[in-house]
């Protein structure tokens, strides 16, 4: 009874189960255990860091050295069934010499085994989707690169997938065209469609996402949703954003009584971020400032509960483990 | 739906199988990177087209034009022309599109990867079959054109069309038989060129192996299938005179169960093929 409930719950996840990939003598992720639940999740990691082999891992791209993927309670190495519930829009540039973007959609589509005529709706209707309308009969060598990273998109989800694998969807994207794409991941995502999404525009992905994945070096460092995360790092220096009329005193008290490591002024001089190790004395000792009329406090938020500054905190800005 | 794809999982294959072969050939025909190989397969009948303009009314022989076909097809088809345009063609299907950095978007299609597989060779083997083939009818036609009448009764009542048969079947085995060796090639090695020459060596030094060694040759089989024997003396009897002799149905079948053999070798390497653009 248990293990089936473990099975119907695992067939709607997409399952890495202790998954290591080396290229040689080069790691490319190692021991990777992951449940990505359905909604719309987000893969953040500097580059090199493993997120592209995990999403390849993910669709049979590549194969994993050990362990075990699984999309929906279906594998990548059975790709007849597997590629009617997955799309996966790659970040690599590239595209068969020669085809229009109609024809590449429609390839794709044939490839699926259905009618002429259903293939020539969908192709239509994937087109649509990402603005691409009247461009389509044109030569894909002749696009933008935001029009190539839009006909891929198409592509990935033409045959309307269960689950949507997208990496770096957003690069080479204008502003319009990033709003577009951003508003139709949420349409799929309010779809139900599994989206699992991988981008360097964390602002972005953050706004988007109900989990966030970070990987670095090949290692996952965190996972879930940005409050869970969160708590994972509580260890971790926080940074707090404290308006207030004399930030240079507050940050000299919060020094001397040892509950702040770094201290910046805010560019219009009303405020100050300061960063503590331990949140909890942090705010005694600022409630202790305030009570005593040191300083006029307006507003206190943390400044860092979106998924670049836990990356920061957690990677680092040289992006090495910390 | 599903289920019925289930039950009939041939009939998809079949039916995914034919459109990619649909779609290789017309990518495989009508691209200017293809300019090569036709120029490679008409070679010839342009130079036969400019003896039949240029030499009218100078006296010749239908026996040594007969002769001279045939060195056409021995010397310059099967050992350079079907041998260097199929390792230009099958090479394109799996290690091109890596170098192209498209092949990952037949992996990611619903598709068994062992259909891939077979639908690409098929559309590589029509496409270079088309081209071929279609090189060898037009310089049997124009070798005989210029005889008129006798040209005409030649093929028509003599051996002409059964030597016309022998070329294009030997022109069908060979594309199928190097189409198979340079499409696993393309899968084993970054640049399959290197053995590729190596198997020309092969095919060279292949009549004076031991017999077992002569049966892993696509020219050692086909050798047997020659209508019109070439008189060639020295080294290049090395290229015309089978070793070891057998009947046609033997040289069919022999060269047909490699081709096979090549093939289930390289469905079982596509099964594992992963994607390492980088590395190309």
């Amino acid at each position: 009874m248990s293990e089936s409930r473990e099975v119907n719950k695992s067939s709607d996840q997409i399952v890495f189960d202790n998954v290591s990939k080396f290229y040689g003598e080069v790691l490319g992720v190692n021991n990777i255990s992951l449940s990505i639940p359905p909604g719309i999740t987000t893969l953040v990691g500097p580059n090199g860091s493993g997120k592209t082999t995990l999403m390849n891992l993910m669709t049979g791209l590549v194969r994993p050295t050990r362990g075990r993927v699984s999309v929906i309670g279906l594998s990548p190495a059975a790709p007849a069934e597997f590629f009617r519930q997955v799309g996966y829009c790659t970040q690599f540039d590239s595209f068969p010499r020669g085809v229009s973007g109609r024809e590449f959609i429609r390839d794709s589509l044939m490839l699926h085994g259905i009618g002429r005529s259903d293939v020539e709706c969908l192709t239509q209707e994937a087109l649509d989707r990402v603005h691409l309308g009247e461009a389509a009969d044109r030569k894909i060598a002749g696009y933008s690169k935001g029009m190539r990273q839009k006909i891929r998109l198409a592509q990935a989800i033409a045959h309307h997938p269960s689950v949507l694998v997208l990496d770096e969807p957003l690069n080479g994207l204008d502003p319009m065209a990033r709003a577009e794409s951003i508003a139709l991941f949420e349409e799929l995502g309010r779809q139900g469609m599994h989206l699992v999404i991988s981008s360097h525009i964390l602002d972005e992905v953050d706004r988007l996402a109900d989990r966030v994945i970070l990987i670095t070096g090949g290692y996952l460092v965190a996972e879930g949703n940005i409050q869970q995360v969160r708590q994972e790092v509580r260890d971790k220096p926080m940074q707090v954003l404290i308006r207030c009329d004399r930030p240079q005193e507050l940050a000299a008290r919060m020094f001397s009584g040892g509950q702040c490591v770094e201290a910046r002024l805010h560019l219009d001089g009303s405020g100050i971020y300061l960063r503590t190790g331990n949140i909890d004395h942090f705010y005694n000792t600022l409630n202790q400032a305030a009570v005593e009329g040191a300083v006029r406090i307006h507003s206190v938020a943390p400044a860092d509960d979106d998924t670049d500054a836990i990356y920061q905190y957690l990677i680092g800005p040289e992006g090495g483990a910390s | 739906m599903s289920e019925s794809r289930q039950a009939m999982p041939w009939r998809m294959w079949w039916l995914q199988g034919r459109r990619l072969t649909a779609i290789e050939i017309r990518r495989n025909l009508f691209s200017w990177k293809a300019g090569w190989v036709y120029f490679l397969a008409m070679a010839p009948a342009l130079l036969i087209l400019v003896h039949l303009v240029f030499n009218r009314g100078q006296p010749s022989r239908m026996d040594e034009d007969t002769e001279i076909l045939a060195g056409i097809m021995q010397f310059y088809y099967l050992r350079l022309a079907i041998f260097f345009g199929c390792l230009g063609i099958f090479s394109r299907l799996i290690r091109g599109e890596m170098i192209e950095r498209s092949l990952h978007f037949y992996l990611l299609a619903p598709l068994r990867r062992e259909v891939l597989l077979l639908a690409k060779f098929a559309a590589g083997s029509l496409s270079a079959v088309l081209v071929f083939g279609g090189a060898v009818l037009l310089d049997f036609v124009l070798m005989y054109l210029g005889y008129g009448a006798a040209g005409r009764d030649y093929v028509l009542h003599g051996p002409g069309l059964e030597q016309l048969l022998a070329y294009e079947l030997i022109t069908v085995l060979a594309c199928l038989g190097y189409g198979s060796i340079f499409l696993l090639f393309s899968m084993l090695f970054r640049n399959p060129a290197p053995a590729a020459m190596l198997l020309l060596g092969w095919e060279f030094i292949n009549p004076v192996l031991p017999l077992l060694l002569q049966k892993i040759s696509v020219a050692g089989y086909l050798r047997s299938l020659f209508p019109v024997p070439v008189a060639a003396k020295g080294i290049f009897a090395l290229l015309t005179v089978p070793a070891a002799p057998v009947p046609g149905w033997q040289a069919c079948l022999g060269l047909l169960v490699l081709t096979i053999l090549v093939l289930l070798y390289a469905c079982r390497r596509m099964r594992n093929l992963e994607i390492h653009y980088t590395s190309e």
